[in-house]
């Protein structure tokens, strides 16, 4: 009986599979065999009903209307708000909508920047950063006459904490840094790094875009000032998504940007704002997906995260060894803690070859920089092949994805 | 007609190769064939792959260097991505020794016809796009300052 129970798997993924209408699809002719969930995921008809059901029954402007529709669509709204926050452990005044983990960051950056930054400080990132969490602190750094600092990152892919520490100094006023690289995979050490900064009276951001679909998240547990990710990575829509900041920072934060429903009073004197999130929620924002991302949220917390987890961690390591038996592949990012991202190269063959061939046998994987230019520098490739996983991929299509590259290194050879 | 050595017109030539491909029925094969054509593209001389001559797509890279003589424009190219290189072929076959009236006018519908015209959309960004944008603008280029001199 123990044994029966053992063996049987916690995601039952061709359940999980009949929710994703698009996994019906075929592409050039064949089965979709879709594994670019770190650029986007697709979404699960519970999600598309959300979408329907908020145009179809409950459309109206929030917070501003004492019509009955108006108040319906702000309680949803404001409930999906809660769910959020109850999903990371935080209040949901440190909630704030967002487009995604890219305005997220820019928010931080600009605000941060006003209030806190002056000449002469220093923000660290890391070599492994996306571009959204490279960009925005170079533009407030210049900005500011502030300094931009880069933890560099080893060959297999991790963090020189050595390095961190060295470079955590008296003028470094924020460390913003992701919790799992988008093209290496690597899990870095948050909790600890977050500790190490603090000491040094140093605030941390985390970008958190390609963890939340992939890791349980508790901000309180962390102790993250800010914590950032999209929607549309977590099974959500696209347009949306989150800023978690604690209430001291945010408190102390100017207004992001100006506009209707985040003021107290208006005069042309003298004009007060709202206390967050609603402060930093100018204008009419993304109600649909506002609601709508809470659907995803209560989706994956159904499906449970430690399950979507286990079952990638399964998938991710089933490829990686299945992608070391091919002659000539050479993994790009092997750190010890890694998660639902592979990616490689084979042989000399450019990526984009690579990807080409596989997309022509259905299968959608990433190719090129990964929007990490300076991190392909620091390995001296022009991109990488990447696959990365979700919780309805199964086993099958890993497989799929080593006879494609076999295929594509035949040909290209 | 009798001229056997006479070139054949832009038309013909996208005929020619519309007709190549149609031989093969499945992907595989036509890809082997592209691949095949990357490989036989006549390099570029290395002192030209250099940034005067780059042209950057977001996922390969191609070097392009033009020479303009008796009123025809001449190419050569280079691409760090073998797929990207055989359209480059394809395109120069068609495109090359041509004069700058002829490049200006050519409309390369026969991508279309033999189905790679994928390759030749800006969110491939592989450089194509901008190769076939740089190769027009050479011929507007070399067209202009000729009318001026004249
Ligand atoms: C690590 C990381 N940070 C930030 C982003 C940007 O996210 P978005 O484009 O949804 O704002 C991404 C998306 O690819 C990412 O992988």
């Amino acid at each position: 009986m123990n044994e029966v129970l053992q063996e049987k798997k916690i995601i039952d993924v061709e359940q999980i599979r009949s929710q994703f209408p698009i996994l019906n699809r075929k592409v050039n002719g064949q089965p979709l065999v879709y594994l670019d969930n770190a650029a986007t995921t697709q979404k699960p008809q519970a999600v598309l009903d959300a979408i329907q059901k908020y145009y179809s029954e409950i459309n109206a402007n929030i917070h501003r209307g004492v019509h009955t529709l108006s108040q319906e669509a702000t309680d949803a709204y404001e409930y999906s708000r809660k769910t959020i926050a109850d999903f990371i452990n935080a209040k949901s005044s440190e909630i704030i909508f967002t487009r995604g983990t890219t305005e997220s960051i820019n928010l931080v950056a600009s605000c941060f920047g006003k209030k806190f930054v002056n000449a002469g400080d220093e923000i660290l990132v890391t070599e492994m950063e996306h571009h959204s969490n490279i960009v925005p602190w170079q533009l407030m750094c210049e900005e500011r006459k502030a300094v931009l600092k880069v933890i560099p990152v080893t060959d297999s892919g991790e963090l020189m904490l050595d390095e961190l520490t060295k470079l955590l100094s008296s003028k470094t006023k924020l460390l913003a840094l992701t919790h799992v690289s988008n093209t290496l995979g690597t899990v870095n050490d948050v909790k600890e790094i977050i500790s190490l900064a603090h000491k040094n009276g140093t605030a941390i951001l985390i970008d958190g875009a390609q963890a939340i679909a992939h890791t349980q998240v508790d901000v309180q547990e962390l102790d993250c000032d800010f914590y950032c990710f999209s929607g549309h990575k977590m099974y959500g829509p696209t347009g949306i998504g989150i800023l978690f900041g604690k209430e001291k920072f945010l408190n102390e934060f100017p207004p992001y940007q100006g506009g209707g429903g985040m003021i107290k009073e208006v005069s042309f004197a003298k004009t007060t704002y709202a206390d967050s999130p609603m402060k930093f929620e100018a204008g009419t924002p993304n109600i649909e997906g506002g609601i709508v991302l809470g659907e995803a949220v209560k989706w994956m917390k159904n499906v449970g995260v430690k399950n979507i987890a286990e079952h990638e961690h399964e998938l991710l390591h089933y490829a990686i060894a299945q992608l070391k038996t091919i002659d000539g592949v050479r993994i790009i990012g092997e750190a010890k803690n890694h998660a639902s991202a592979v990616s490689f190269l084979v042989g000399t063959n450019h990526p984009y070859d690579t990807g080409v061939i596989l997309d022509k046998l259905g299968i959608a994987v990433r190719t090129g920089h990964h929007c990490n230019q300076p991190l392909m520098k620091r390995f001296n490739i022009p991109g990488t092949v990447r696959a990365s996983f979700a919780v309805y991929n199964a086993n099958e299509e890993v497989d799929k994805l080593i006879e494609g590259v076999k295929r594509a290194k035949k040909m290209l050879s | 007609m009798l001229n056997m050595t006479e070139t054949k017109s832009i038309a013909e030539v996208e005929e020619q190769i519309v007709e190549e491909f149609e031989l093969f029925d499945d992907w595989m094969d036509k890809y082997e064939h592209l691949i095949e054509m990357g490989k036989s593209l006549p390099f570029i001389e290395q002192k030209f792959k250099t940034d005067e001559f780059i042209v950057k797509g977001c996922q390969s890279l191609v070097w392009l260097h033009p020479d303009f003589e008796n009123g025809i424009l001449h190419f050569t190219a280079d691409s760090d991505a073998i797929i990207t290189k055989g359209m480059i072929a394809i395109l120069l076959r068609v495109l090359n020794d041509r004069t700058p009236d002829e490049i200006i006018n050519a409309k390369l519908e026969f991508i279309d016809k033999i189905n790679l015209k994928e390759h030749l959309t800006p969110t491939r960004a592989n450089g194509l796009v901008s190769m076939l944008n740089k190769i027009k603008a050479y011929a507007e280029q070399v067209k202009l300052t000729r009318s001026h001199k004249s």
